[in-house]
């Protein structure tokens, strides 16, 4: 177990290099210039700029450039954000908490409801349930995000004034420093009236649109894997001994059926770290998808690689721990290994 | 399969009817999925809009009728009778913009599905039987693609290639492409392994012949139910980016930045707002119903049944 | 999100009283549109940045509030020398910074020393402070201040600075009313640097403003208390920024009552927002013009008929209309028509397709081929260069132009434009300080040699325009000035180097128990003076 561990980790060495080296060149070849975009109307003289450009080591050859943002990165230093002045990771780590919690519950949201669902329908097969929640499914997951985001605002925010229409929490109201960054926690620990209810509002919509696709994946994945499942001989043992349908559904079934579930709410997160681009986007959420988009908008350069470098670690990360929990609640896998 | 053929009664013919072919017994297959059926008439419909827009839209999707902008549809009031749909913001037919805009997202989706295709094949199938470094490197650069979400990789993209439709569909295909390549390299794998492939190689079957000739054919399978799902992915990731300001541009009616284009009327004006939207949701539900379908038919332990 | 317990932490405890008393005291709650990128406004660009400094900040004259008349500020008084060269301010006795921000206790009043300290900091790269969040200073460069700044210096006593310049220019009191002169405290400086972070300086802010900083969050929040300073203490107690960077959302929360004032509205929203018996929207026009080049360096717009044509064509009440949704009206001069000088007198362009379209065709041009250039952002005075660029097109069509759209990133398109890659596209400007040569010469102006400069978008260089347009820059008497600029909008007319699209409009809804305050036409944000019933 432990060496497989460290292969897989020795594996992704390479890729580390390789997305150093790739990001840096990519972000280097979009046209535009960190500076010239910041300026209004005025623009800038061909001196001032070239002042400026040196004095952010912009004029620094390309390789020399790269090699010492490497070596900073090998020391834990991600550079520092043109536009805020700040520390990269400190940038990240302030609004990563945003995204987390945006697409935790998004993720909380589609296994709560995607599951029973599969549930449902595998044990109806073919019969209204099935269909209805199948054909819901599949709506959902055709859903442009970004169109039923706005449907929702419209509908829910506007129309019915039930929530908030963007924005993580009213800091107006309820004033709490960020402990965790998480507001469904700070709001809790600030001990404010009426705080918690407010962040849950607020985050009601965003959970919603995001989670909409996984939704769907999760559910149509739990159908088929139950339908395989309910085909094996010990169900039917158990239903010749039997055992209430209920019992070998919801017990014996479901948990070998929920095996491959497991793989796929994994390999969601890379799907849902994008959806999160277009939510947080469409919500004014204060994450980091939208911090990438807006530093690619200001080329920001620093923000743009950090944010990606770490970006793309955690997801690699997350398909490392998908694979290890796969082989825990799967032993046959384990073993073949 | 044979529980289905029905079995004519004694002796009409004195020989045992052959058994169906493999496109009859697909075709038989897919038909009994109601909604399969379905969202083929409906991919159909839709792709007879997109050829003959010519025809039968109303008017030129660029024209602008000064004075006639913001029009609700035929049933809300204010509205104009000579524009089904009503009208954009500068006073462009929706209907027939609707209609074009299929033109150009089932274009992005061929085209990615396409491009697509052959390059996936094409490197998962050196992936699978060179493999070695290239394999590694080829594996290597898919994890790469695959660890930068979709979006941020293809907005980084665009922003270097400049938007327009073309670079549309190179951004949407460079990230859909590990999907591709792993899954014709993972089947490619495990034919590799069967007796006939053994059989072949032992006969002195050349390695390019080995590849296309005698085990692709029998990875298409689930390489078709991928394409139908990579295209309606593919309308979604390019109407994603068209809602960016970075797909199609100005005056293109492209579904995405209709709808982008219009954020701003959300309120004032919602059915401007809304028609593009249920446009891609219909196209791209339509071709996932057709893949679902697909799959059905193709994949012998799901048909049964 | 150690760094940002750190902003917060210092003022925790005052931040949390002012949390609990919020009930009780007058809370003024502004819904703005952005995070600023630090509160010091000389390292700046953006108004929403200089909105977040200017409640803690003064400067030595400022702009009397709705208006763009300078008044005094920090300085109660100053005189210019007769050769123009010297202006000596005399500042106001007793002045109070602010105290008990990040620990900071002010040990004295402001002093010459406060002001010259500000200004060295953007001019003097041997200064402490200079490289400190590795400023770039670009207004104070931009406005020209290293080219006509010879010294400045304490005068005979604490309360008096010297400017001397190196050459006399009229509009300089203007910049300095201007957000980057803002005058900072060098004491407060002194004890950071000595705590050894002086990075906090640019976050954690101590000014001589009506509003004390409490505290901040990013993309949520900026917290201000009232300051009893020299200009009185302000009528509400609290003044809260809610950060909020959707238009819709701006506007849900002052309907809720959640904010009392707010930034850009959605136009489109603007006939919903006005049936709100609880809303006041206020406007005015703004000081700004979106406007449509062509470029006069390339055939066939080097002819004056051309361009004529071109004007005739555009259906500027139907972009007023869809463009701006009502929120602009049809610019006939370059200056907007709140900027004095301005010459009502001349007569606009009419539209008329049918005209242009033989005038085109006296002047021999067919078949013509173009691109329209459409800027990628939003700006005050265009804000949907796309769907302006649509109708163009459309309308050039009708004269039978044929035309591509095309734009860039930001940066690139405006770089490209002032290098004069294009055929035609659009652009605007919005004013820094109220002088008229800050849209004549800035906008339409050529060096000596009968180059455009880089801002001159149309490339258009026309000898007599240049004499009165630089004439009026030098001399001082406002009468005389008036005359010139007058005269420049009859030739700018005469000769149709662009068409000049709109002056937006800039709308603020405000609850209606908000009294007393202003829209800027300088777009900035001010409380100084507000009430709430």
């Amino acid at each position: 177990m432990f060496r497989f561990l460290l292969k897989r980790l020795a594996l992704t060495i390479p890729t580390f290099i390789a997305l150093m080296f790739i990001t840096f060149v990519m972000i280097r070849l979009v046209p535009g210039d960190p500076i010239e975009v910041r300026r209004g109307e005025r623009g800038i003289s061909p001196e001032r700029l070239a002042q400026l450009r040196h004095e952010m080591g912009l004029d620094q050859p390309i390789w020399k450039q790269f090699l010492d943002y490497a070596n900073a990165l090998l020391h834990g230093d991600f550079g520092t954000s043109i536009v805020s002045k700040s520390p990269v990771l400190h940038e990240f780590l302030t609004l990563f908490p945003a995204t987390v919690e945006l697409t935790a519950t998004a993720m909380l949201f589609a296994v709560v409801l995607g599951v029973p669902a599969g549930v449902i329908a595998a044990s109806r097969r073919g019969g209204i349930y099935d269909q209805t929640l199948m054909g819901l499914a599949l709506t959902g997951y055709s859903m442009p995000i970004f169109w039923w985001g706005l449907i929702l605002v419209l509908v829910m925010s506007n129309t019915l004034g039930l929530t908030p229409v963007s924005g993580r929490v009213d800091l107006v109201n309820y004033y709490y420093d960020p402990v965790t960054g998480f507001m469904l926690i700070d709001s809790l620990l600030s001990d404010q009236d009426g705080a918690f209810w407010d962040a849950v509002r607020h985050l009601i919509l965003p959970m919603i649109v995001l989670g909409t696709v996984p939704l769907a994946v999760i559910a149509r994945m739990t159908r088929s894997s139950m339908l395989e499942v309910l085909e094996e001989d010990y169900v039917r043992t158990a239903r010749a001994k039997g055992l209430s349908w209920t019992r070998i559904v919801g017990v014996h079934a479901l948990r070998n059926a929920l095996i491959p579930v497991v793989t796929v709410i994994g390999l969601q997160v890379g799907g849902l770290l994008a959806g999160a681009v277009l939510t947080e986007t469409i919500f004014s959420w204060p994450g980091v998808g939208k911090w990438l988009i807006e530093s690619i908008n200001r080329r920001d350069y620093p923000a743009l690689q950090g944010g990606i470098m770490l970006i793309a670690t955690i997801v690699i990360l997350v398909n490392l721990l998908v694979d290890l929990l796969y082989g825990l609640i799967n032993p046959r896998i384990r073993h073949a290994k | 399969m044979p529980s289905d053929t029905v079995i004519p009664a004694v002796a009409a013919a004195p020989a045992p009817p052959a058994p169906p072919g493999p496109i009859r017994a697909f075709w038989r297959a897919f038909r009994e999925n109601r909604g399969a059926v379905l969202g083929l008439v409906i991919v159909s419909i839709i792709f007879f809009v997109a050829i003959f827009a010519n025809w039968l839209a109303p008017y030129n999707p660029l024209e602008q009728f000064r004075g006639s902008e913001t029009l609700p549809p035929f049933w809300a009031e204010g509205s104009d009778p000579k524009f089904i749909l009503g009208t954009d913001a500068v006073g462009r037919d929706m209907l027939s913009r609707l209609m074009y805009g299929a033109r150009v997202s089932l274009f992005i989706g061929l085209s990615v599905m396409v491009v697509s295709m052959v390059v996936g094949v094409a490197l998962g199938l050196v992936s699978a039987f060179f493999g070695g470094l290239l394999d590694v490197m080829i594996i290597r650069v898919m994890d790469l693609i695959m660890a930068i979400p979709s979006l941020v990789l293809a907005i980084l993209i665009i922003a270097i290639i400049g938007p327009n439709l073309t670079n549309t569909i190179v951004a949407v295909t460079i990230v859909g492409l590990p999907r591709y390549v792993r899954l014709v390299r993972a089947s490619a794998l495990s034919e590799l392994t069967k007796d006939y492939v053994t059989a072949a190689k032992v006969s002195g079957v050349g390695k390019f012949r080995l590849m296309t000739v005698t085990v692709l054919p029998n990875c298409l399978a689930p390489l078709i139910v991928q394409a139908a799902l990579g295209m309606s992915d593919a309308i979604l990731e390019a109407a994603g980016l068209g809602f960016l300001g970075l797909g199609a541009q100005p005056p293109t009616p492209e579904w995405g930045s209709m709808l982008a284009d219009t954020r701003d009327l959300m309120l004032s004006h919602p059915w401007v707002m809304a028609f593009p939207g249920i446009a891609i949701l219909i196209t791209v539900l339509a071709i996932n119903l057709l893949g679902d379908g697909l799959r059905d038919a193709l994949d012998p332990r799901l048909r049964r049944s | 999100m150690k760094f940002r317990t750190l902003l917060g932490a210092a003022l925790l405890a005052s931040s949390m009283l002012v949390a609990n008393a919020a009930e009780a005291a007058k809370t003024l709650v502004y819904c703005s549109e952005g995070s600023p990128e630090n509160f010091t406004p000389a390292i700046n660009t953006t108004g929403t940045s200089f909105d977040a400094a200017r409640p803690v900040y003064n400067r030595l004259v400022q702009f009397k509030p709705g208006t763009t008349e300078v008044e005094p500020a920090l300085a109660e008084s100053w005189k210019v020398s007769p050769d123009g060269l010297t202006i000596t301010f005399k500042l106001r006795k007793g002045v109070k910074f602010h105290s008990g921000v990040n620990g900071f206790t002010p040990t004295r009043d402001l002093t010459a020393e406060d002001v010259i300290w500000s200004f060295d900091r953007q001019w003097k790269p041997d200064h402490p402070y200079a490289k400190v969040s590795n400023g770039s200073y670009d207004y104070f460069n931009d406005m020209g201040m290293p080219d006509l700044l010879d010294s400045i210096s304490k005068g005979d006593d604490d309360l008096t600075v010297i400017f001397k310049l190196k050459k006399p220019n009229a509009p300089i009191l203007a910049n300095l009313a201007m957000d980057f002169a803002a005058i900072q405290s060098a004491e407060y400086a002194k004890y950071l640097m000595d705590k050894g972070t002086p990075e906090q300086f640019d976050q954690i802010p101590v000014g001589t403003g009506s509003f004390q900083f409490v505290a901040y969050q990013k993309d949520a929040v900026i917290r201000y208390k009232a300051f009893d300073g020299w200009a009185g203490k302000p009528k509400i107690d609290n003044l809260v920024y809610a950060i909020t960077p959707d238009a819709t959302a701006r506007y849900a929360k002052l309907k809720a009552n959640e904010c009392q004032v707010m930034i850009a509205p959605n136009p489109a929203d603007l006939a919903e927002i006005k049936k709100n018996p609880d809303v006041k929207v206020l406007e005015q026009a703004g000081l700004n013009i979106g406007y449509y080049a062509m470029n006069n360096e390339k055939p066939p717009f080097d002819k004056k008929e051309v361009r004529e044509a071109f004007a005739m064509a555009i259906d500027r009440d139907a972009i007023i209309k869809e463009v701006y949704q009502g929120a602009g009206q049809k610019a006939k001069n370059l200056i907007p028509p709140t900027m004095w000088s301005y010459d009502d007198k001349i007569k606009d362009v009419e539209y008329n397709p049918e005209k242009a379209k033989k005038m085109l065709a006296d002047a021999g041009v067919k078949d013509l081929k173009i691109d329209i250039w459409w800027m990628p952002v939003q700006r005050p005075y265009n804000p949907n260069a796309k769907r302006m660029a649509e109708m163009i097109q459309a309308d050039l069509a009708k004269i039978g132009v044929d035309s591509t759209l095309v734009s860039y990133e930001w940066g690139e398109y405006r770089k490209r434009m002032q290098a004069g890659e294009h055929m035609t596209g659009m652009l605007g400007w919005t004013g820094d300080n109220g002088d008229p040569d800050n849209f004549f010469g800035v906008l339409l102006g050529c060096n000596p040699e009968g180059k455009p400069n880089s801002n001159n978008i149309p490339k258009w260089c026309n000898a007599k325009f240049q004499e009165v347009v630089n004439k009026a820059a030098q001399i001082t008497d406002k009468a005389e000035r008036t005359k010139l600029y007058m005269e420049a909008q009859k030739i700018q007319a005469e000769e149709m180097p662009q068409v000049n699209i709109a002056h937006s409009t800039v709308f603020e809804p405000i609850r209606k128990n908000v009294k007393g305050y202003k829209v800027s036409p300088l777009g900035s944000h001010e409380f100084q003076n507000v009430e709430l019933e």
